[in-house]
């Protein structure tokens, strides 16, 4: 067994070594510098490198993500940080009308590696505009490449990955997964986006999911281990480019698939992987695809609300069975990920 | 001009609110949404709320409780709202940042910084097309200020005489982050509302008396068809950013925070009344009880209330269809 760290702290660990192999690696973003530093992700670079490098921002997301463009286009390393990942909707216009599409408009002469993490709130009320998973919507774009990593480990070298590319990256973390550990080795190293991971091999059905889901898939999975029911969980890491080939040949193999994500249904993730396994290996579906998705509406506060709204374990657990004729009054029911959370936050 | 002792009970009737609020939502953890205390900012609230009508309209940042309580939002809807009650004043689906009261003319808050200074712009712009004398007011913070559409909106209202008032409660602070990281030294947010031509007065946003009487100005401008109008309050909030906690120490220096502790603004106005009201004592003890009361029956009431039914999760993301004609 090597170290392990929490998400949180790989993201730190990510940022300080990328920080010091490469001088023109900054970080910016609203109150990066303060205690708390972005959920402890930039407290330690702050630490490590002051002020000078950890950059606080007034509240002006659609600047800011120009002036990182900018940035970018002579020199620097801009890594922005979105504490709330709802507020990049603020920076997307730059990020989407020229970060996104620079290389390619300017006659690939050089891209604009920008770095944009978001934090995706979940739980605690946060509610219809704190709590939205945006990688279906950044995923959307050429040009960019998106990734929502669930592992420490992943988190780590997603980062790194980030911040060594030519291609300007999104990252979308989810805040529940902040406290989970993992083993991360020491030193730096990679994980390429694009390039998916079977995070628990099975043979009767496939979840397909990213980020936070992929550890309720993986609580699905092994609740219905006990039913006798052999979940594959596909972990796809980067929503763009999207490894179709990891998603297809478990698709191949069960001829069972659940797409478990956190954001809605319609032209999203979920779509997408539907579509690449209805184009790729239709005739290996035993059964038509299930999507586990947030339902048609905003996030709701009221809890009662929000625990229905949220999809998590139990429903990926329904679905699953649902496609292979299990019995769901056999199976007991289970706590969501977040059971125990204490806000505020 | 509002009877100097309605506005300082209205300032003790918010804090008496938020205090017990904040002690509950840290002591109970059922109140299940992040929240913004104003404490320590309530003159702001009270003393421009009270220059309006009761058809004047007011929209907010995410501070949200001030505002909606001193436009006459509905005090057990309010908390209802807090803990995700059907009879919350978005049914328990909006949470303490997306606070509503249409009958009291609280048309909304929002979480997103700045939107709402759009928003009250563009209601601001229609009243006055559609010939109405309504003015329309909106409430945010110096971080809000720093957002494109903040400037944006600014040149609108101005260019087209929108009867909106801006109030900026400058608490210096945006999280943790001190004005002075984040704005020249030598400007100011009234200084950039000046510069599209808006009349703009920074006040002291802890005397009640003054924000009331500058508040005034810019809505008799207003109602005058000389919107827009600007006010910029300095004020300070007295908890952390969010949730019930204190940061003194932490993110700010604990000497700043006293200093402004002793810029209370209730004692402030106490203090001006005392001369001509020797027992405002007594009053202010009364009025303690009286609005801690109230609290404790709103929250009684709102626990009492039953959750929304989860079959009606998604009842509300649309309106009526529209059908072939």
């Amino acid at each position: 067994m090597g170290r392990t760290l929490t998400y949180w702290q790989a993201i730190a660990e990510a940022t300080v070594q990328c920080m010091e192999a490469d001088p023109a690696v900054v970080v910016v973003g609203q109150n990066v510098d303060d205690a708390k530093g972005s959920y402890g992700t930039t407290r330690a670079a702050y630490e490590r490198f002051g002020a000078a490098r950890v950059v606080d921002t007034p509240n002006s997301e659609n600047a800011v993500a120009g002036i990182c463009i900018g940035a970018a286009d002579q020199g620097l390393r801009p890594l922005v940080v979105h504490t709330r990942a709802d507020f990049m909707f603020l920076a997307m216009d730059a990020l989407i009308n020229l970060g996104s599409k620079w290389r390619y408009m300017y006659g690939d002469q050089g891209g604009v590696p920008v770095v944009m993490r978001g934090v995706v709130g979940r739980g605690w009320g946060q509610g219809a505009t704190h709590s939205q998973s945006l990688h279906s919507v950044f995923g959307h774009f050429p040009g960019l490449y998106v990734a929502a990593p669930a592992s420490p480990a992943d988190a780590k070298g997603l980062l790194i990955s980030a911040l060594r590319a030519d291609t300007p990256v999104v990252l979308m973390e989810n805040r529940s997964l902040y406290a989970t550990e993992g083993e991360v080795p020491e030193e730096p190293y990679t994980v390429p986006f694009g390039k998916g991971r079977v995070a628990r091999p099975g043979a009767d059905v496939t979840v397909v999911a990213a980020s936070l889901m992929v550890h309720e898939a993986l609580r699905a999975a092994e609740l219905l281990a006990g039913q006798g029911v052999d979940v594959e969980v596909v972990d796809v890491r980067s929503v763009r480019p999207l490894d179709e080939d990891v998603i297809c040949s478990s698709a191949a193999r069960t001829g069972r698939v659940v797409i478990a994500d956190t954001s809605w249904a319609r032209y999203g993730f979920s779509a997408e992987v539907a579509a690449v396994i209805a184009e790729h290996v239709p005739h290996a579906l035993r059964a038509p695809v299930r999507r586990v998705t947030p339902p048609d509406c905003p996030a709701p506060v009221s809890w009662p609300l929000e625990e229905a709204f949220h999809p998590g374990a139990q429903k990926i657990a329904d679905a699953c069975l649902e496609l292979v004729g299990g019995d769901r009054s056999a199976v007991p029911a289970l706590a969501g990920v977040d059971a125990g959370f204490i806000g505020p936050y | 001009m509002a009877d100097p002792a309605a506005l300082l009970r209205d300032m003790v009737r918010i804090r008496c609110v938020e205090e017990e609020l904040a002690d509950l939502y840290r002591d109970e953890q059922e109140m299940r949404t992040p929240v913004h205390f104003s404490v320590g900012q309530e003159a702001a609230a009270v003393g421009v709320c009270a220059a309006l009508r009761e058809d004047d309209l007011v929209y907010t940042g995410h501070r949200s409780h001030a505002a909606y309580l001193a436009k006459g939002g509905d005090l057990p809807a309010m908390v209802a709202e807090l803990y995700g009650k059907e009879t919350g004043c978005a049914r328990g689906r909006g949470g303490s940042v997306h606070l509503t009261d249409r009958a009291a003319g609280f048309a909304g808050s929002a979480a997103i910084l700045g939107e709402m200074i759009s928003v009250a712009t563009g209601a601001a712009w229609a009243l006055r097309r559609q010939g109405s004398r309504q003015v329309v007011v909106t409430f945010f913070g110096d971080g809000a200020a720093e957002e494109g559409v903040f400037h944006e909106s600014l040149n609108f209202a101005a260019v087209h005489r929108a009867p909106v008032v801006y109030v900026c409660e400058n608490n210096a602070y945006s999280i943790s982050s001190p004005i002075a990281a984040r704005q020249p030294a030598d400007g100011s947010v009234t200084a950039r509302a000046r510069a599209f031509g808006i009349t703009a007065e920074r006040v002291d946003g802890n005397d009640v008396a003054a924000v009331h009487a500058a508040a005034r100005r810019a809505v008799a401008a207003c109602r005058a068809g000389q919107g827009p109008a600007f006010l910029e309050l300095d004020t300070y909030r007295w908890r952390e950013h969010v949730g019930p906690g204190h940061d003194t120490g932490v993110d700010r220096p604990r000497e700043e925070v006293e200093s402004w502790l002793e810029r209370c603004p209730v004692r402030r106005a106490a203090d001006a009344l005392r001369p001509g009201a020797p027992d405002v004592e007594e009053r202010l003890a009364a009025w303690d009880e009286e609005f801690r009361d109230e609290t404790r029956l709103a929250v009684a009431a709102a626990k009492a209330a039953p959750f929304p039914a989860v079959d009606r999760l998604t009842d509300g993301a649309y309106g009526s269809p529209v059908h072939a004609s």
